[in-house]
Order: C-alpha cells, then sequence, then structure tokens
C-alpha cells in the first residue's frame, strides 16, 4: 500500500468513528462456483463455530445474500477487526436452466431454481451499490480469470473505491494457476487459498485485518 | 434465403448523445432481437451493474437466457496527484461486443484480443 493510500484509510477510518458508523460490511462476490459459501462458512466457524449456508458443486446453491454480523478476527499481534460477512450469489450474465437439468434436476425445479438465481444475481449487485463497504472478490484458481464476469466486476468494485482482497481459491486441485490471477489483477492483493481444506486461509484473515480494519 | 446475423457497430458519438438508462435499453432490444451490438467505448461501471440487474430481469425459460458479452481489460487512468489522493482512478472502459448468451461464444481473450464465434438462431 503507498503512503496515499494509507493516508486515505486512517482518514477514512477516523470518519468512520467520529460519526460512530455501523460495523464495515464485508461482501465476498465472484462468479458462480468460486466458493464462496465454502470460504464465508469457514470464516464464520472459525471465528463464531457456526455456519452460513448450505455448498453444492451445481452452480448457483447461493440464491439469496446471508449476512453474519459481529464476526471478529483478530490476530497474533493483537490487532482485530469486527466485521459483518456477507455471503452472496454468483454473479453471471447468462442464466439458463438446462444447466441445471444437466445435474439431474427435474424442469419444473430447474426454472425456478434458474428464477431464484436471476433475482439474486440481481440482489447481489443492489448490496454491492447500496449496502457493502469491502470485498473479498473470489476466483477459481484453475479457470480463466480474464472472464467478462471478472473484469467488469472488478470494475464496479473499483468505481466505488470499497477496500478488495482478490482470493485466488481452490489451489488444492492440480489444474490451479494463481499466478495468472495475479498478472490479470496486479493493482489488488490476491491471496491464494484452498477454502476446502483451509490451506493459507490465516494469510487471508491477515490481509483481512490489513485492509478492512 | 441467406441465413445470417446482424451486426450493429455503435459509435463513441451516439453512445455519448444517450443516458445510461437508454444505453442500456437500446443493448437489451437488440440483443434479444438476437442481433449483436459493438460499442465503439464500453460501458462505465455503473451501467455495466445496471446492465447485469436489468439482464437478470428480463431472462426467461426458453426464450431469453441472458447475453454474452467481452471487452478488453480496462486501461487504469493515469491519474495525478490528486486524482490518487481523492481516490478518483476510474479505468477507461474499450470497445465491447454484447450478444445473446446462446448465439455468441469467446473463442479466446487476451489482454489486447478478443476472438469470438457468433451463430445465427
Amino acid at each position: 500500500m503507498d503512503i496515499l493510500t494509507k493516508a486515505r484509510k486512517r482518514f477514512s477510518r477516523f470518519l468512520r468513528v467520529f460519526f460512530k458508523k455501523r460495523r464495515s460490511r464485508i461482501g465476498i462476490y465472484g462468479p458462480p462456483n468460486a466458493g464462496k459459501t465454502t470460504l464465508a462458512n469457514r470464516i464464520v466457524r472459525d471465528w463464531t463455530g457456526d455456519a452460513l449456508g448450505p455448498v453444492s458443486e451445481i452452480p448457483h446453491e447461493t440464491r439469496r445474500a446471508r449476512r453474519k454480523e459481529d464476526v471478529t478476527i483478530s490476530n497474533a499481534n493483537g490487532d482485530s477487526i469486527v466485521i459483518d460477512i456477507v455471503d452472496t450469489p454468483g454473479v453471471t450474465t447468462k442464466i439458463d436452466y438446462h444447466e441445471f437439468t444437466e445435474y439431474g434436476i427435474e424442469k419444473e425445479d430447474a426454472v425456478k431454481r434458474a428464477r431464484e438465481a436471476t433475482e439474486g444475481v440481481a440482489e447481489a449487485m443492489h448490496w454491492l451499490r447500496e449496502d457493502i463497504d469491502g470485498v473479498i472478490y473470489m476466483l477459481d484458481a484453475t479457470l480463466d480469470p480474464f472472464a467478462q464476469v471478472n473484469i467488469m466486476m472488478v470494475g464496479i468494485i473499483e468505481s466505488r473505491n470499497l477496500p478488495v482482497v482478490i482470493v485466488a481459491n481452490k489451489i488444492d486441485l492440480p489444474d490451479a494457476a494463481p499466478g495468472r490471477i495475479k498478472s490479470a489483477f496486479p493493482q489488488h492483493p490476491v491471496i491464494s487459498i484452498s477454502g476446502l481444506e483451509g490451506t493459507n486461509v490465516d494469510e487471508l484473515y491477515e490481509k483481512m485485518i490489513e485492509f478492512f480494519g | 434465403m441467406i441465413q445470417g446475423v446482424q451486426l450493429d457497430l455503435i459509435s463513441e458519438e451516439r453512445l455519448a448523445r444517450l443516458t445510461a438508462m437508454e444505453k442500456i435499453r437500446l443493448i437489451l432490444d437488440e440483443v434479444m432481437a438476437g442481433n449483436i451490438v459493438v460499442l465503439e467505448k464500453g460501458l462505465s461501471p455503473e451501467e455495466s451493474s445496471k446492465l447485469i440487474e436489468m439482464t437478470m430481469m428480463e431472462i426467461n425459460p426458453d426464450g431469453f437466457s441472458g447475453i454474452e458479452m467481452e471487452t478488453y481489460p480496462a486501461r487504469s487512468a493515469s491519474g495525478g496527484f490528486f486524482a490518487r489522493l481523492f481516490g478518483n482512478r476510474e479505468p477507461t472502459s474499450r470497445l465491447t461486443v454484447i450478444g445473446p448468451a446462446n448465439q455468441l461464444k469467446m473463442l479466446r481473450k487476451e489482454r489486447d484480443l478478443i476472438s469470438a464465434w457468433v451463430s445465427s438462431r
């Protein structure tokens, strides 16, 4: 972080304290199946003992934003943050119910799931516009980070001046290439993790304390 | 009759005359009619956000399944001292191609190259 960024953060922290602003809401965003709910569950379980929502290999399992309040994250130096974690539906520009029937879901249920998923995406965008103070942007490290939805979403987040930490997830998989994500978004910190196995999440917690504190 | 796909290339000047909602409505109307739209200058982040929301509202089973959209990664604005101080570093938007998700497929995309395949309905 350069000096100006640090100064801006200190100033915004001062304003937050001065005006008694509410806790920061940190949204976990990303395309479908990037591992957002797996990470949200891990964060919430590590620091509160609860869970946020079910996970599935079928895209759009999360179709409503879910919030866990008062999550305190701390490190060995005694630094800590208290945040709300918001797990959001995967953002995309297309949803076809046939995608769900390929997983064995009946047509009627697939259509319903698709309709809920479209509402979920719109809801996620609304949260980002109105109610989110910082973003963890999740990417599947086995996939191309230059996908249009990622370019758009990072642009939207940047335009709102929200602090963002990019997470290269699924590094436990053999095809994972987190280096591609780092080269795609050199302007942001990128932390490589396995949300499923918990690999390197401590580094993510350190970065969250630094960026969202 | 010859099968084909209509391609509309919209200039930066024409886009500049439209409001955000007019742009989004123009794009969605064209794409829902099965056309491909090429914008000389892409949408702002705020417009992109609204386009995603509006697209979700238009999706219906066995009909419109959404959009495929491709653009080059944005160039960061250079931003002088004051722009950096006040966080005004909005990136510049670039040429953008948008089409129906079931007709426009990306073949290859790099920082400076987009290769796409368009099929007729």
